[in-house]
């Protein structure tokens, strides 16, 4: 089964971060990868810039606007994702929990719709 | 028509083998609705064939034969037949031949999954009440219109979250397995705190329909002695002290039940409780399950709780309790499972165990006001010290305020005689 993981985490935590503890960081993430692939769970991951740079697009009325910042403005931000295919739940949350982003944020664990499928 | 007895026993059967079997055909079947289905088919048939031919040997047996007949006509008859059927046929080989001949041969011992089952109900990805109403309906084999009225709930509403459990356990892909040996710890606390919040219900909320409420009472109790009869056949397996900390726990507490109201059905405090009417056999069991669990040296809330429990239970009269040390072992629950509520408690014992002073001066300066201000019990406990003092006036205002907070209709009965009390007294 397909999941896709949501890291959430606080910008402001990473953005305080020294070189060393960014560097930290980015191997921790990097391991955790390698540790997707090596289990043949890994299909896509990626970091994403920080909600600095997003723009929120919504169409109404025929007319498409578009707005500086993410959709909502929450307490922790979507800072990264992993689409992982994984035997079952348990397997995922296996995985959730060892992304270094859980140590301080949130990861939300959903099951990719898959169409064809019986419900 | 049916004598008493023999529709009692069936439908007690029915229910006792519930969990066992339907623990079972979800191993076969890898399908929770359809096993409930056709388990209910099965249930259905039972009740017309056992007031007639009689219980049978094997009744856990039996039901599964009869329910797993009833899924491969069903999945024979289904659109979507191939992808189920290779799943049926795996299940099928492990579970084993279907006897061609009309007659169920009840011999056949289908291997028991309720761990499965358990840990599938109690998964944390569910949300607690979906975790209890699943746990009662599954392995209880409770009603959903008995679940619903216990936790008063519409039943639409019970119907509804049932449905979203097992829709959820589907689409999220919630494994039907016992946790790895790693997990199961953390696991098996979600389980105990299922069947702890049953026993709750049970325990404490006094309005409304007693038998429901006693019948909860059991069945956490029942359910615990399941759980850990299963663990105990587990190969391979530790003893879970906690566990059996909360199951000597809810005997303890469960033990105290008879002594609890009084004829008129009034609430009656620990310390007036006539202790000849608390149940012996319970509290032998339950300092039995305290005394090995606590051997294992591996505390936890559970077993500090049951310890609590305990002294209560050994203390011959109210005057005889080692309020000391229970403020001591509630200092002890504080550290592994701070709350509020704890304490409240510890604040109350040691008021008991060196004056109401000492257990007002407690209360003050835990601030306790800010988390617990709206908590009844706060108010009742500070009113009952503030009595012990002898500061009426503050007393009769603390119970006020207690009586103002309280929803339940016996507790509330009880803090309005405290308060008149009180007030006599000024």
């Amino acid at each position: 089964m397909r999941y896709l993981l949501m890291i959430y985490t606080d910008e402001t935590v990473a953005a305080k971060m020294s070189p060393e503890e960014q560097g930290a960081y980015m191997a921790a993430y990097n391991a955790f990868t390698k540790a997707t692939r090596d289990r043949n769970a890994f299909q896509a991951g990626e970091a994403l810039q920080s909600t600095a740079t997003a723009t929120t697009v919504r169409v109404r009325n025929g007319k498409a606007v578009s707005t500086d910042g993410p959709y909502a403005e929450t307490k922790e931000q979507l800072g990264g994702y992993y689409l992982l295919n994984c035997k079952n739940l348990d397997e995922a949350i296996e995985f959730a929990a060892m992304i270094p982003g859980a140590q301080h944020g949130s990861i939300e664990v959903r099951p990719i719709m898959e169409f064809g499928e019986p419900a | 028509m049916l004598p008493f007895q023999a529709n009692d026993a069936i439908e007690q059967t029915l229910r006792a083998e519930h969990g066992r079997v339907l623990g079972s055909l979800i191993a076969m079947l890898d399908d929770f609705d359809l096993a409930e289905d056709v388990l209910q088919d099965a249930l259905l048939t039972a009740l017309e064939r056992w007031p007639v031919d009689g219980l049978p040997r094997n009744p856990a047996a039996w039901l599964t034969t009869v329910a797993r007949r009833k899924a491969i006509d069903r999945l024979r008859r289904d659109q979507a037949q191939q992808r189920q059927q290779a799943t049926l046929a795996a299940g099928m080989e492990r579970a084993g031949p279907v006897r061609p001949d009309e007659d169920v041969v009840d011999e056949h011992t289908f291997p028991d999954e309720r761990l499965k089952l358990i840990f599938t109900c109690c998964h944390p990805a569910l949300a607690p009440e979906a975790q209890i109403a699943l746990t009662l309906r599954t392995l209880g084999g409770l009603g959903t219109a008995e679940i619903a009225h216990a936790f008063l709930v519409p039943l639409p509403t019970m119907n509804q979250r049932l449905t979203r459990a097992k829709t959820k356990i589907r689409q999220a892909g919630i494994p039907y397995q016992v946790p790895s040996l790693e997990r199961l710890p953390e696991r098996l606390d979600t389980v105990l705190q299922v069947l702890y919040l049953i026993f709750n219900e049970g325990y404490t909320a006094s309005t409304g329909d007693d038998l429901i409420r006693q019948a909860l009472c059991s069945e956490a109790i029942h359910l615990g002695r399941v759980l850990l009869a299963l663990l105990e056949a587990s190969p391979g397996l530790p003893r879970y002290p906690e566990a059996e900390g909360l199951l000597g726990l809810m005997l303890l507490h469960d033990a105290r039940r008879a002594a609890r109201a009084d004829g008129r059905g009034e609430l009656v405090l620990l310390e007036d409780q006539d202790r000849a009417r608390w149940d012996k056999s319970e509290i032998e069991a339950g300092l039995a399950l305290l005394d090995g669990a606590l051997a294992l040296r591996q505390p936890g809330p559970f077993q500090i709780q049951a310890a609590i429990s305990a002294l209560h239970a050994q203390a011959t009269t109210a005057a005889d309790t080692d309020w000391q040390e229970i403020a001591a072992l509630y200092c002890e629950l504080a550290r592994r499972a701070p709350s509020p509520v704890v304490e409240l408690n510890r604040a109350v014992a040691l008021g008991l165990a060196h004056g109401p002073l000492v257990g007002l001066m407690e209360l003050d300066q835990l601030k306790l006001e800010d988390s617990l201000g709206d908590y009844h019990w706060f108010h009742a406990a500070r009113a009952d010290l503030l009595r012990r003092a002898g500061y009426g006036p503050q007393a009769r205002d603390a119970y006020s305020r207690a009586l103002a907070l309280c929803q339940n209709g016996t507790e509330r009965s009880f803090l309005a005689r405290r308060l008149a009390e009180t007030e006599q007294s000024l």
